[in-house]
């Protein structure tokens, strides 16, 4: 399990060896065909800031080679903001006196015919707080379930799961899940989530290992930028988790997410780092040199034209017209965001505005009937 | 310490040299004695025969045996994963060992590993208790089956044995060398101290060397370059090794970049 | 009888295979014995009782990569 390879790994180390990062440093990196996590280290160093038009183009050449000129679309889908757990960032904080949604199965559909309306989107994601007992397994698997005639692929981001029940969901036809370690900051993770299920930093780190264990056929990890100030720390640990996972689970498909916290206006949790897009930019680089194979998903966090560019540059996966408050494509219109969306446009215009820069956008990448192959396969395996 | 090279541990067993070495094709037993001296190798490959009735009772272990030494029984001549797990038996009766260089090569020509038996009698023996080292294609997706089946290591080719034609399988050896969770044993191939020193720069855990050695003018001399080249190589990926570098000239336009300023 | 050893047929007075060992004189270490392809330990030996006709496999350390 990763928890223990972590703990080979010191933060204060390797914070130290990434201020340490040259020029020369940089240049290696950007000369070998395969880097590792050193390598990747240099890359989203300070060292590495005036080199960032040659990452860029040795960005661009391996998406390029590895994925075309395209990018795939998805969408999200908040089935729930209900919620047990106190991370002190979040707005479905479970002290928050908010009006808790869950989607119940007309709404679902309700929703599901609604988002078909906005584009021709294939990629759902289905999104929920952490709440175990109203919004479990079972729920899930009937979301899944219901969601399966309109989609081709369908990915959860929800609460870290047992090893069976994310077979149990596969066979719903989950193709992919989405978690967050939000930091590797061991310490510092108990003090962002104080309470609930999710204070438990091995259950959640270990939650990769599951999924690799339960077959599930593509994984999505990310950090939470904005939670620690040594934020390349973070990646770089996520490069090293992301490594581990690809030797231990071979057969899976991996993607990686960089959310970042903007200052918070309320007087809320303000961010402990902020990142500029010059930084993002460098560090969406930085993983496409280090991986060229792995998706590099930007959701609509970010503005359109900066979206728009880094599709050209390292970008392969994207949201549009999402809507981050549970029932927002139709039920429940104005209930609480999960964040703010900063890249308004509808999925058209989206569309339109990759094709001006030269990027086709794609909706479907998967065909739904490998997957009843796939769990005809599994059932076997079972027996 | 700063110097001190990573040891190389297989099947929890520690090794010193990541130099391991076959004992075939040598001029004559002395030789080959003092090749293995000279390589400071801790590994050392015996095959198996038939006992002629007419043979010279020249024990070839007392040369090849010293402490310090695992002896790694191979499996060659064996056509399919049943006769390999039969070999495998009587390799551990006559050697004491579960320590096995797993080869299956129905084909006498080149000698080239069968990929299916491999993987299955892999299986069969990692279950008996075997420590299997497996000859195999340089196949990344061959060498993570044969890990998940229970191999010690993976031993996949450069070039097709006894052709001294270097790491013809380059590409291939470094996506192994990524993914893997064994060590990998560069095995065939390897012609001179050169190859097996690029070996270990791409990160390779070990060389088994043979017929570089066994059929170089002096043996013991080109055991102890093979040797420092490995060392040398080990040291060289563990340092961090620096490529080609490309010219990397201020540019005075950032095509890319701009619509970041 | 006679048992083929390595192939040779071989004449015999041994009932057993420890004694077929003894006469041949076979090292006291570093071989194997397989009969009809099934390997009998050494520790065996003494127990296995040969039966006409029956193969005799002798194995030992060759050179080998």
């Amino acid at each position: 399990m990763f928890s223990d390879e972590l703990k080979a790994w010191s933060w204060e180390d390797t914070t130290r060896e990434i201020a340490a990062m040259t020029a020369a440093d940089v240049e290696r990196a950007l000369s070998r065909t395969h880097c590792d996590v050193r390598d990747f280290m240099a890359l989203i160093s300070p060292a590495a800031e005036p080199y960032l038009e040659q990452m860029a183009q040795c960005s661009r050449r391996y998406t390029e080679e590895r994925f075309g000129r395209t990018v795939s679309m998805f969408i999200p889908l908040y089935l729930t903001n209900a919620c047990t757990n106190s991370c002190v960032y979040c707005g479905f904080h479970v002290a928050n006196k908010m009006a808790r949604t869950i989607l119940t199965p007309a709404e679902m559909v309700q929703e599901y015919e609604a988002i078909k309306r906005l584009g021709p989107f294939e990629n759902l994601l289905l999104v929920t707080g952490e709440h175990p007992a109203k919004a479990g397994t079972a729920y899930l698997a009937q979301a899944l379930d219901l969601a399966k005639p309109y989609f081709a692929n369908l990915k959860i981001e929800v609460m870290p799961l047992s090893t069976e029940d994310y077979k149990l969901l596969t066979h719903h036809g989950m193709n992919g899940v989405i978690c967050f370690q939000e930091t590797y900051h061991r310490e510092n993770y108990k003090l962002y989530h104080p309470r609930g299920m999710k204070s438990n930093f091995e259950w959640r780190v270990d939650g990769f290992d599951r999924m690799g264990q339960a077959g599930v056929h593509s994984i999505g990890m990310g950090v939470l930028i904005g939670l620690e100030k040594e934020w390349r720390t973070d990646l770089t640990m996520l490069a090293r988790h992301l490594r581990y996972l690809q030797r231990h689970y071979w057969r899976t498909r991996y993607s990686v997410n960089f959310p970042r916290m903007c200052p918070a206006e309320n007087g809320g949790f303000q961010p402990n780092c902020i990142i500029t897009d010059r930084e993002l930019a460098q560090l969406t680089f930085a993983m496409r040199i280090f991986d060229h194979d792995v998706d590099i998903s930007y959701s609509t966090r970010e503005r359109p034209d900066f979206r728009d560019h880094m599709a050209t540059l390292g970008v392969t996966t994207m949201s549009a017209a999402s809507r981050t408050e549970p029932g927002g494509y139709s039920t429940h219109v104005n209930a609480l965001e999960q964040f703010e969306v900063s890249d308004p446009r509808s999925a058209d215009e989206v569309v339109q505005a990759l094709r001006r820069m030269g990027v086709e956008a794609v909706w479907k990448d998967w065909d739904s009937s490998f997957d009843h192959l796939k769990q005809l396969h599994l059932s076997k395996q079972a027996k | 310490m700063e110097n001190e090279q990573t040891k190389l541990v297989i099947a929890g067993r520690e090794f010193h040299s990541r130099l391991f070495l076959g004992t075939g094709k040598f001029r004559s037993n002395q030789e080959m004695s003092a090749a293995i001296e000279a390589s400071g190798s801790e590994m050392v490959t015996v095959a198996m025969k038939r006992v002629e009735l007419d043979d010279a009772n020249d024990d070839l272990l007392s040369h090849v045996v010293r402490p310090g030494l695992q002896l790694l029984p191979n499996t060659s001549g064996v056509r399919d994963a049943d006769e390999a797990v039969f070999a495998a038996e009587m390799a551990r009766e006559a050697f004491g060992t579960e320590w096995l260089k797993l080869e299956i090569h129905p084909d006498p020509r080149y000698l080239l590993p069968d990929s299916t038996e491999t993987l299955k009698a892999t299986e069969r023996l990692a279950q008996k208790g075997f420590v299997v080292l497996p000859y195999c294609q340089a196949d990344p997706t061959l060498c993570k089956h044969l890990e998940e089946a229970g191999a010690a290591a993976v031993m996949p080719l450069g070039a097709p044995i006894g052709t001294n034609r270097g790491l013809q399988t380059r590409d291939f050896l470094r996506i192994i060398i990524e993914q893997a969770m064994v060590p990998v044993i560069v095995d065939a191939g390897i012609g001179a101290p050169s190859h097996a020193a690029e070996a270990m720069e791409m990160g390779a855990s070990a060389c088994l060397v043979n017929t570089a050695i066994a059929v170089a003018g002096q043996p013991a001399r080109m055991a102890a370059a093979f040797a420092r080249a490995i060392e040398a190589g080990r040291a060289a990926y563990e340092a961090g090794l620096a490529a080609q570098v490309h010219s990397f000239e201020a540019q005075a336009s950032s095509p890319l970049t701009a619509f970041l300023n | 009888m006679n048992v083929l050893l390595n192939n040779n047929s071989v004449s015999t007075t041994a009932c057993t295979l420890q004694q077929l060992a003894d006469e041949l004189q076979w090292p006291a270490a570093g071989v194997a014995v397989a009969v009809d392809n099934q390997l009998v330990p050494r520790k065996a030996w003494a127990e296995k009782e040969l039966t006409e006709g029956c193969r005799v496999t002798l194995v030992r350390a060759a050179c080998g990569g």
